[in-house]
Formats: C-alpha cells, sequence, structure tokens
C-alpha cells in the first residue's frame, strides 16, 4: 500500500502495523464487511416479500393455499434455524442440479443417487466446473442469501400474520358495509393500519437478523468470522508479517463491530418507533 | 432389527466417550443416523439444563443490579447485558475460546475441606466448560433483561401494601416482589429456555472443537450429511428431536407457569404461548 512497505523485516512499531493492516488479504477483510451489508440489505426485503407472501396465504380461502402458508410459517417452531441454513443452501443445490440433469442430460439412464453419491452430469453442474471463481462466489453467495430470505421470511410472517390480525375488527366490517370487496379491503384497510403493530416485531427480527449474518461463515461463504480466523492465527518467520495469536483481537473486533450495529439499530429503531405511533390511539401515541 | 440393537448398544453413548470409537462410514443405516443424532442430544441437553439452572439466579442478581439507582450497580450490569444481548452468540463463542487459549496455563487448587480439586484453565478451551460459561453469561444476560422488564411491572400497589404490612429487605424481596416478578416473566422467560437449547446447537460449530468425534446432535447430522451427501435424512431427525425437547419445556414450564398463578382468578392468569421471535443470538 504505502512505498515504505516493500521490506516489512526492516519496519518497527506503528510503521509496521500501517503496513500491516492494509496487506491485500486485509483489503479482503474489509471487503467481506461491504459483504455482511450487502447480506443485510438484499436480505432484509427477501425476507419481507417471503414472509408478506406466507401471511396472506395462511389467510387465503384456498384450502391448498391456505395449508401450504400455514404450514411455511409453523415450520420454523420449534426447530433450531441453524439446521435451516445447514439444511436448504444443499436441498436447493441439488434440486436445481437435479432439474438442470433431467432437462439436459436426459438421455443420461443412470440414477442420480448412487448409494451415498450424488451424481448429475457435468452440462447439469453449477455452476459449471468450467466457470470462473467469482461465479462459484456468487452461487455461493445466493444460495446463502436464498437460505436467509426463506428463514427470516417465516419469522417475519409470522410477524405479519399476527399484526394482519390485530387490525381491529370493526375497520375491516365498515370496509365491508361501505361496500368494498374482499381485496380492497385488503389494500386499503388491512395493510395500512398493519404496519403499527407489525413494527415492534420487525424491528426485533431486524436485530436478530444482524445477529444472524456471521452464520454465512458455516455457509462456507469467506466472511468476516473467516478472514478473522485466516489473519489472526499464528504466523510464522516464513510469512511477511509474523506475528503469535491474534485471533482474540480480530474477533474483539467484531464484537465491537457487531456491538456498535445494534447500538446504531436501536436508537434508529426507537425513532421509528416514536413517530409511527404519533397520533395513535395507543399509550405511547397518548404520552407525546 | 437386532442389527439396530446392537447399533443402540454401540453408538448411544457414543457423544460421551463410550462404545464404539470409529464412526459409521459406509453404508449408513436409518437407525445408526436416529441412535448417534440422540447420543449428539445429551451435550445439546448438558449445556441448555446446566446454563439455565446457574443462569437463572445471576440473572435475578443482574435485573436487580439494573433496577438499582446506584450507578456503581446498575451501569456494570447494563453494560453486561448489552454486550451479550448486543452481539452474535456465535462471535461469542469464537471470542471467548481465543482469549481461553491465550490464558496461561495453570492448575488452580481449591479446596473443599474434603478434597482438593485442581481446576486447570486449559479445561476453559474444552467445550464442556468454556462453552458452558459462554452459554451461561448469554442465557444471564438474555433472562436478566427479561427478569428486569418484569421487575419494573411489579404493581406499585403490591409493595404499598408490603410496605403497610411490615416488610422489609430480604423478606419484602422473597415474599412479594420475587414471586410477582416470576410470575409476569415466566412466558417470556419459556421462550428464553427453548432458545437456549436451539443456541446449543452452535458450540461444535464454532471455535470449541468437537474432541475425538464426540459432538452434540448437529455436528453428527452434518457428519452424516457430508457423508451420505443427502440432507434430507439427517437434518429432519435433529428437528424431530428438538421438536420433542420443545413440548417437553413447554410442558414443564407450563406446569411452573401454574403454579406461580395459582392464587389468581382464572381469567387473569397469564396463559403460556410460545412466539418464536428472537432465535439466533
Amino acid at each position: 500500500m504505502f512505498s515504505y512497505c516493500v521490506d516489512p523485516k526492516t519496519l518497527e512499531g506503528l510503521m509496521w502495523l500501517s503496513c500491516y493492516v492494509t496487506t491485500a488479504k486485509h483489503m479482503s477483510f474489509y471487503f467481506s464487511f461491504l459483504v455482511v451489508m450487502g447480506l443485510l440489505s438484499l436480505a432484509a426485503p427477501l425476507a419481507m416479500a417471503f414472509g408478506f407472501a406466507g401471511a396472506t396465504a395462511s389467510r387465503s380461502s384456498f384450502k391448498i393455499i391456505r395449508s401450504v402458508g400455514k404450514g411455511y410459517l409453523a415450520m420454523i417452531r420449534g426447530v433450531p434455524d441453524i439446521v435451516f441454513f445447514l439444511f436448504i443452501p444443499i436441498a436447493l443445490d441439488q434440486a436445481f442440479e437435479y432439474l438442470r440433469h433431467k432437462v439436459l442430460c436426459s438421455d443420461v439412464t443412470e440414477p442420480i443417487r448412487q448409494g451415498n453419491d450424488f451424481v448429475v452430469c457435468a452440462a447439469a453442474k453449477l455452476p459449471l466446473n468450467t466457470a470462473s471463481e467469482w461465479v462459484h462466489d456468487i452461487y455461493g453467495f445466493s444460495l446463502a442469501l436464498l437460505a436467509f430470505g426463506f428463514v427470516f421470511g417465516a419469522f417475519a410472517g409470522n410477524v405479519l400474520s399476527g399484526a394482519m390480525a390485530a387490525v381491529p375488527k370493526s375497520q375491516i366490517e365498515t370496509g365491508e358495509a361501505y361496500g368494498f370487496s374482499q381485496s380492497q379491503i385488503f389494500r386499503r384497510i388491512l395493510i395500512p393500519q398493519m404496519w403499527i403493530y407489525a413494527l415492534p416485531g420487525l424491528s426485533n427480527l431486524w436485530m436478530i437478523l444482524i445477529k444472524a449474518t456471521p452464520l454465512l461463515f458455516l455457509l462456507g461463504i469467506e466472511d468476516i468470522v473467516y478472514w478473522a480466523k485466516e489473519l489472526g492465527g499464528i504466523k510464522t518467520g516464513v510469512y511477511e508479517y509474523p506475528h503469535p495469536d491474534w485471533r482474540a483481537w480480530y474477533f474483539g473486533v467484531l464484537m465491537i463491530f457487531y456491538l456498535s450495529l445494534t447500538y446504531l439499530s436501536q436508537s434508529v429503531l426507537d425513532k421509528i418507533s416514536a413517530r409511527l405511533s404519533q397520533g395513535q390511539a395507543t399509550m405511547a401515541g397518548r404520552a407525546g | 432389527m437386532s442389527s439396530c440393537f446392537q447399533t443402540l448398544s454401540d453408538y448411544s453413548l457414543r457423544s460421551i466417550g463410550y462404545g464404539e470409537r470409529l464412526l459409521p462410514k459406509a453404508d449408513i443405516t436409518l437407525c445408526e443416523q436416529f441412535v448417534l443424532i440422540g447420543s449428539g442430544m445429551i451435550w445439546n441437553i448438558y449445556f441448555a439444563v446446566l446454563a439455565l439452572l446457574l443462569g437463572f439466579f445471576f440473572a435475578t442478581v443482574l435485573a436487580l443490579g439494573k433496577n438499582s439507582n446506584l450507578s456503581l450497580f446498575s451501569a456494570p450490569c447494563k453494560l453486561f447485558i448489552f454486550i451479550f444481548r448486543g452481539s452474535p452468540l456465535f462471535i461469542q463463542f469464537f471470542f471467548a475460546y481465543d482469549l481461553f487459549v491465550l490464558l496461561p496455563r495453570l492448575g488452580v487448587d481449591i479446596d473443599l475441606g474434603f478434597l482438593v480439586v485442581t481446576v486447570e484453565t486449559r479445561w476453559l478451551t474444552k467445550a464442556w466448560l468454556g462453552a458452558l460459561i459462554v452459554l451461561f453469561f448469554n442465557t444471564s444476560a438474555y433472562a436478566g433483561e427479561i427478569f428486569y422488564g418484569a421487575l419494573r411491572a411489579v404493581p406499585s400497589q403490591d409493595l404499598e401494601s408490603a410496605d403497610a404490612f411490615g416488610f422489609t429487605g430480604i423478606k419484602k424481596f422473597r415474599r412479594i416482589i420475587w414471586p410477582t416478578m416470576l410470575r409476569l416473566a415466566w412466558p417470556s422467560y419459556t421462550n428464553e429456555a427453548i432458545f437456549m437449547f436451539h443456541a446449543t446447537t452452535l458450540v461444535f460449530f464454532t471455535g470449541f472443537p468437537a474432541w475425538q468425534q464426540k459432538g452434540d446432535a448437529i455436528y453428527y447430522a452434518s457428519y452424516f450429511a457430508d457423508k451420505t451427501f443427502n440432507p434430507f435424512v439427517p437434518y429432519p431427525i435433529v428437528g424431530f428431536y428438538f421438536i420433542l425437547l420443545t413440548l417437553l419445556i413447554i410442558g414443564l414450564f407450563g406446569l411452573i407457569n401454574k403454579r406461580l398463578n395459582k392464587h389468581l382468578p382464572t381469567n387473569e392468569r397469564k396463559r403460556l404461548r410460545f412466539n418464536k421471535y428472537n432465535l439466533i443470538r
């Protein structure tokens, strides 16, 4: 990075440190913080979409759609979500490859599950063996993103369906009395009024989403946890910048990162909640 | 069927080091998956039960401390609760493990009067102690916040009546404040207990290594998923065990809830509801 960093062996003190924290690997470490923020900003809307679909489906008048929606919302109760985080990416990966195998290699007659192996033809592999590394990275990240969207969608679905149920019945009945159709009631009365009931649950969910991001590491993504382990481990003399076991320091930095993220989010969410409850017929609204 | 009994005797205590040493490698049967994953549940139960039992008392102390008027008491309790609730448990495990590794390897003798126990710091790097401490602190912080909220919600009339009857100090706390606090906190605390059981699945995926492949349920499940390339069997088995455990906790905590609400008219009793809002921490 700096011009004096050519020979790290001769450096000392702050000079050494300034060179150490600007190595290419540290740049990847800093970039992985952006990956976390990217995941947060993509997973939140995705989970909201999944959740909204789930909550709406669980109120549907068609029995099949309703039971699918209810099943989705009930799925995460009682089972640790880490199970889903480990399960969904593999399951999705195998499902995609299975479908591509059926379509692209319909002439191959050998079964896909051969004992303990999962074999698809080369053309059906995802990503293709010939694809460059960033394609693999993006594919892995997308699978992780889908897993986050799916699991947190189920959480959000529970919050949203609770909020929909909390909208006073008389509001819906008034809509019916004025001759609104069911979809009009849904769009004009239910949706606008449910947010204030959904907010506490959703803000709680946002905090959980923040604290769930290190699970990316379990999905084999080179995230902040990966780099903290990688950079913090003992570096012997053969490395350019030898140092003892510094993992505790690196994870200390991650602790501070997450603590400030949750602290900031909490203060913003408190402001939003105060703003939204202004003029509402609730205790918080009256006090203000 | 008889081979399944054989598997049961080989692997049912594998997670704590008894029975067959080698894990099944080829031709893995459904029975083997059920038994070994069930064996791993021993660790999940061990971690959660001990952390919850110890954490219950520490959480009460934290809640009282946070509620204190003296900032000498309230500030450290607030900080402790913020640190453990504000950061992911996943990172806490890594951080704690790496700190414990850095500690000098010492043996500290503890004289119990009839027996001298040498407590060694290297135990801290083992999951059974190190991870337990992290889980204990974590559940204390979460439960402390729940108890603090309940403490603030104890009706002021209750306190006034206590004063009128001449209750003071410890007696006032033990007879009046504490039971009401517990009663108000119990539905949330039940959720906390369930989350604690689920949180134990993180132990062997973080810094703490599984020594001699003695792991928890999800450690064995991911072992099977790796070996068979088939996630559709082991993970649902873990799910099955945890649903059973969750039902058991709800039943057990429901009994305690009944006892705490015994004196109230039926329509004022709080019912236990499992709402799954904060799971990963």
